[in-house]
């Protein structure tokens, strides 16, 4: 056979291959993750408590601030675009409507998700490849302890619970921002665009935004541990798995995104 | 001889390349062995098997008569409390103070009330000389003291099974010296089984009692450390002698080697 065809073949053999260790790496890092978080617990392993604790800290609390600035924005922004077409029909007490609906369905969990990805998702991948780069995985692992009961399941519970917290939160300043817009530069009545805002809003809509909120929080998490994990040499790969976290985990948080936002509008 | 680790067989396969070619040896119980060897003879690979971090392609692995390599990793786990390991960079948890590195097995593995935790946690941090230093960071020692932590941890748990890579690797004579010297007090005192991968050869004459040499994934030597000082393998010679490799290319070959054909 001709080297060339050789070479086709077997380029195409070892990138199968390796998408194939990929896949099966990933699915047993999402399997294992799941069985120390949710199996296990019943099974007399208890979670570490003062572990997830810190990490909610670290990647709720610690977050709040620039969730906070970053959807007052967002909401003022999404009033003056909504304005501007909604003002020619003389219809402005609908920004209320367009403001509330896609912060909670769509721009909190979004935006949130976005901000958490390039803090904690970018931290776990760097802190689990600096660990497995000073062989502190392999010395946990020597020491009986499952490395991903012991640094993964914390940052799971973390993001799992903080997530929809920190969307709920952005869902209500963005709602404010768009409200302190329209009561001063749109001259609206702050108590009527409140009132606009509760009527036009479902409990589903906050429900999926929510719902997304936490598949979130698990993307972002396992592909942070998968890319720290997945460090064998030193440094610099610490910092191309860094990178390559963030990247995947935003674009997976908008797959996810496009997925449930197809399921919940023929579902619900 | 009582026999603490009897590996029989043991293949190391990475593709075609073969890393541990059908080794057997056994260790022996209560004594130091040191695994010898040049860089590249597959030891760190041996004592990652021993260790249970890596499987073998095949072989047994028996220790105290149970074959670790058909355990699944729950038995495992249990068989990892009677051993520790202390690693080549120390590997202590960056995130926890000296202390809590040392508690970290007696808290997972154990259902012992916190005061008892620390009082033990004391006992072992001051066998290694290191009880001021309890609410240190990893970050704020030496390399000597680190190491020092990681004996401390590995203890933890009064192990029967010691196993050290490269414990003198990046440090000074001096601090050197004092990790063997902490090394036979372990054996001495404790009557640990002590295994310890190793190239540096003060530390050998130092510490051990038994000796294993690795050289291209074959063992060319097992026996005690006198026998070691009387061989008369070649490569053993070369090696205690510190001769350089011989020169393997003949003038035509490497001509052939740097033209490519």
């Amino acid at each position: 056979m001709p080297a060339a065809i050789e070479g086709l073949f077997g380029f195409i053999g070892r990138k199968t291959f390796s998408i194939l260790r990929n896949v099966h790496d990933a699915s047993k890092l999402i399997n294992d993750t799941f069985y120390w978080t949710f199996i296990s617990p019943f099974k007399g392993k208890a979670v570490r408590v003062r572990a997830t604790i810190s990490e909610m800290v670290k990647a709720g609390y610690n977050s709040v601030p620039i969730v906070g600035v970053i959807s007052f924005f967002v909401g003022i922004i999404l009033a003056l675009q909504a304005a501007y077409q909604l003002k020619k029909v003389g219809a402005l007490i609908y920004v209320a409507n367009l403001v509330g609906v896609s912060l909670t369905r769509e721009l909190g969990p979004i935006l949130t998700a976005i901000i958490v990805s390039g803090r904690s998702g970018s931290s776990y991948a760097a802190e689990i490849g600096s660990m497995k780069a000073a062989e502190e995985v392999n010395a946990l692992v020597s020491m009986g302890i499952n490395p991903i009961r012991f640094l993964v399941t914390p940052k799971l519970i973390a993001l799992m619970v903080m997530l929809p917290a920190l969307t709920i939160f952005s869902d209500f300043i963005g709602i404010l921002g768009g409200l302190i817009l329209s009561a001063t530069a749109l001259d609206m009545n702050p108590f009527s665009y409140m009132q606009q805002t509760v009527s036009s809003l479902l409990v589903k809509d906050v429900m999926t935004g929510l719902v997304k909120a936490w598949a979130f929080g698990v993307v972002i998490t396992i592909v942070g541990a998968y890319q720290g994990f997945k460090v064998s040499g030193g440094a610099e790969e610490v910092g191309r798995r860094t990178t390559a976290s963030v990247v995947a985990s935003i674009f997976l948080v908008i797959v996810f995104d496009l997925f449930f936002t197809a399921l919940f509008f023929y579902f619900t | 001889m009582e026999k603490a680790i009897e590996v029989t067989d043991l293949v190391t396969q990475y593709g075609d390349r073969v890393i541990l070619n059908g080794i057997s040896f056994s260790i022996p119980k209560g004594k130091t062995t040191v695994i010898l060897g040049g860089s590249g003879c597959g030891k760190s690979t041996l004592l990652n098997h021993l260790i249970g971090l890596l499987k073998p392609t095949s072989g047994e692995i028996l220790i105290n008569g149970h074959d670790i390599t058909a355990m699944t990793e729950d038995e495992f786990n249990e068989f990892r409390k009677k051993m520790g390991v202390l690693f080549q960079g120390s590997a202590l948890l960056n995130s926890m103070t000296i202390a809590d590195n040392v508690a970290l097995p007696l808290r997972e593995h154990t259902k012992l009330e916190e005061p008892t935790i620390q009082i033990i946690c004391r006992m072992k941090l001051d066998l290694v000389s290191l009880s001021k230093f309890e609410h240190f960071y990893p970050s704020q020692l030496s390399g000597g003291m680190k190491k020092r932590a990681g004996i401390a941890r590995a203890m933890a748990l009064d192990p029967e099974l010691l196993f050290f890579d490269e414990p003198s690797a990046g440090l000074d004579p001096v601090t050197a010296a004092g990790l063997d010297e902490l090394i036979i007090k372990l054996r001495d005192v404790f009557k640990i089984t002590i295994v310890v991968v190793t190239h540096e050869l003060p530390s050998v004459f130092m510490i051990a009692d038994y000796v294993i040499m690795l050289d291209l994934g074959e063992v060319i030597f097992a026996g005690p450390i006198d026998e070691l000082k009387a061989s008369a393998h070649p490569k053993v010679r070369r090696f205690l002698e510190r001769q350089a490799e011989q020169e393997t290319y003949s003038p035509e070959d490497y001509f052939r080697f740097i033209a490519g054909n």
